[in-house]
């Protein structure tokens, strides 16, 4: 995903010499391009990302749109004040962005996983949280997002995610895409986890289960609508998230769920648990959360299979 | 010293009236309110007179004009006194000074960027110096002539960030960038010298590849020479550190970290208006 974010942040750059990359002495084998191209659209501030992000948020009052550059927690929970006051109180059109959501650095340890940010993030005012699915989807959010001025997070997989959408996507800040209808249950995935979802809904087609998929590409504003119609139109809902099971997606899914008079559907979240994840790869620590094809296949049969009884 | 002739003789008499104006305005204010920071407001009433009479190149009728100087109260706790001075220069009106700390104003308790003049909200420590550096690198970059001026307090460089930022700015000769420091050796509850000692202060912005002037934070003379030169030294952010005394002004508030926290009450205020030079 890093690369179709940078490959798309230097088609933005090349057309508006408003757009800025600031980094804190991260992305080696990413940013070199575009430093290269742009030198005076581009800044290393150094290991130092409250100043960075002020910074950042400094450069868009006076006209650029600034494209903050980390890794896992750094470029928000180290400086989240800064992200606060500075860029989401003056409204500044600064887009966060951070590579290695979720376990993507596993086995660097906790100190890497970031698992708590998009629930920090999304609750920050005039902050828009945007998590894209795969590859295809991380070029259509860095573009959509420069044409929406105002603050936003990118929260970016790292590297080597398996394309979900092979032609043009409809892409949207705030709507979801529907990558498979049914009528059975909704698997509503964000980020990372898009892929293994697609593919449990296959394994579920497989058992007659008609399951449609929401990419939830947008965590703010969440696409309520989505979310309704899933309610009214399926028998049962599950959120897949890479993040803390507290304030991520499924949080975000249970809140407005919460508030629809007229449709009370079943409802599984999947995310980590809050607490400190272990070492591993990401592929190792995920599973081992059932964060998985056979984890999502099995919640989205079991929650079903509720709906059915209560039915 | 050379003689001063009478044309130089009125400019200081209006900055010093400037500076009283601003004092008085402030003693009112915060009384109102019963807000604490009258302290730390006095304490740079003579920079932000000379600031705002003598060197910034603002326009009250145009707040965004896009080559002003950006001034940024790093300080947000001494709102009061920016609020005043911004309201003498006519960024909008005098009566509006009332609303302070009031329900529903745009006057908040720590600079706010809903008032015109205020260039970026600030309240929590050690913010405001980065923010200066991204719009100096842009001014910079783009060749425009602007310059920007962060006033931080001294207890303010207790914190990690003011550095970071110190050394962006030297690193990348940010010359249109200019931190002045108040350095009224007072902070939140204790002396400077107490808590967190700066000392060498001059030094760690020296080796960080900045310019540094010290001065009297009171003379105006000496505030608006040194402000007058700016670049200090080519490719160099300035700093000046303004050695002040809190509560400067009014002398039963001076140097007294109990006015970094009280409100005056009425006698209070008569009496500190009475040393201004106000008869009620």
């Amino acid at each position: 995903m890093r690369s179709a974010f940078i490959r798309s942040l230097i088609e933005l750059a090349e057309q508006d010499s408003r757009v800025c990359l600031v980094t804190a002495d991260l992305g080696f084998g990413v940013v070199e391009l575009f430093a290269q191209k742009f030198p005076s659209q581009f800044v290393n501030a150094g290991v130092a990302e409250q100043n960075m992000t002020g910074i950042a948020a400094g450069m868009a009052l006076c006209g650029k749109v600034v494209f903050t550059y980390s890794i896992a927690n750094f470029p928000t929970l180290r400086c989240l004040e800064q992200i606060r006051n500075d860029v989401c109180y003056h409204r500044a059109d600064v887009k966060i962005v951070s590579v290695g959501g979720g376990l993507a650095y596993g086995a660097l340890g906790a100190s890497h996983h970031a698992t708590e940010d998009i629930a920090v993030m999304r609750s920050l005012p005039e902050m828009t949280v945007v998590a894209p699915g795969d590859p295809v989807e991380a070029e259509e959010a860095t573009r959509a997002l420069m044409t929406r001025a105002g603050p936003a997070y990118l929260r970016l997989g790292r590297s080597g995610e398996p394309l979900v959408h092979s032609e043009n996507i409809d892409f949207q800040i705030g709507k979801a895409i529907c990558v498979a209808d049914g009528d059975d249950v909704t698997l509503i995935a964000t980020g990372t986890m898009l892929h293994a979802t697609v593919q449990a809904a296959r394994q579920l087609a497989q058992e007659g289960i008609a399951t449609r998929v929401l990419s939830m590409h947008t965590i703010k504003p969440l696409d309520v609508d989505a979310v309704y119609a899933a309610a009214k139109d399926t028998q049962a809902i599950v959120t897949i998230e890479e993040h803390s099971i507290i304030g991520g997606l499924g949080s975000a899914v249970a809140e407005v769920l919460a508030e629809f008079s007229d449709c009370h559907v079943p409802f599984k979240r999947m995310a980590l648990p809050s607490a400190f994840t272990s070492v591993g790869s990401r592929e190792f620590l995920t599973k081992s959360y059932s964060l998985s094809v056979e984890g999502i296949v099995d919640s989205a049969m079991r929650i079903l299979q509720l709906a059915r009884t209560r039915a | 010293m050379t003689a001063r002739g009478p044309a130089q003789e009125s400019t200081r008499r209006e900055l010093a009236d400037l500076a009283r104006t601003i004092r008085v305005d402030t003693a009112r204010m915060t009384h109102r309110a019963k807000s604490s920071h009258i302290g730390s407001c006095f304490s740079i009433a003579d920079l932000l007179a000379v600031l705002y009479a003598r060197i910034l190149r603002v326009d009250p009728s145009r707040p965004a004009w896009p080559d002003r100087d950006r001034f940024i109260l790093s300080k947000g706790h001494a709102c009061a006194v920016l609020y005043a001075v911004l309201a003498e220069k006519g960024f909008f009106s005098n009566s509006r000074l009332d609303t302070f700390y009031q329900n529903g104003s745009a006057l908040g308790g720590h600079a706010m960027h809903s008032v015109p003049g205020v260039e970026v909200s600030t309240g929590s420590l050690g913010h405001g110096l980065s923010l200066g550096c991204g719009m100096a690198l842009v001014g910079k970059r783009q060749g425009s002539p602007f310059r920007v001026f962060a006033l931080l307090s001294d207890g303010e460089c207790d914190e990690g960030s003011v550095w970071e930022a110190a050394l962006f700015a030297g690193h990348h000769q940010l010359e249109n960038l200019v931190a002045i420091v108040d350095y009224n050796g007072i902070q939140s509850i204790g002396r400077v010298n107490e808590v967190l000692g700066l000392h060498p202060f001059a030094d760690k912005w020296t080796a960080c590849r900045w310019a540094v002037q010290e001065i009297d934070g009171h003379n105006l003379e000496e505030i608006e020479s040194a402000l007058q030169h700016i670049p200090l030294e080519r490719d160099r952010p300035t700093c000046i550190i303004a050695h002040t005394i809190k509560g400067k002004g009014v002398r039963f508030m001076e140097d007294k970290l109990l006015w970094h926290y009280r409100s005056p009450n009425d006698e209070e205020l008569r009496s500190a208006l009475d040393e201004l030079g106000i008869v009620e």
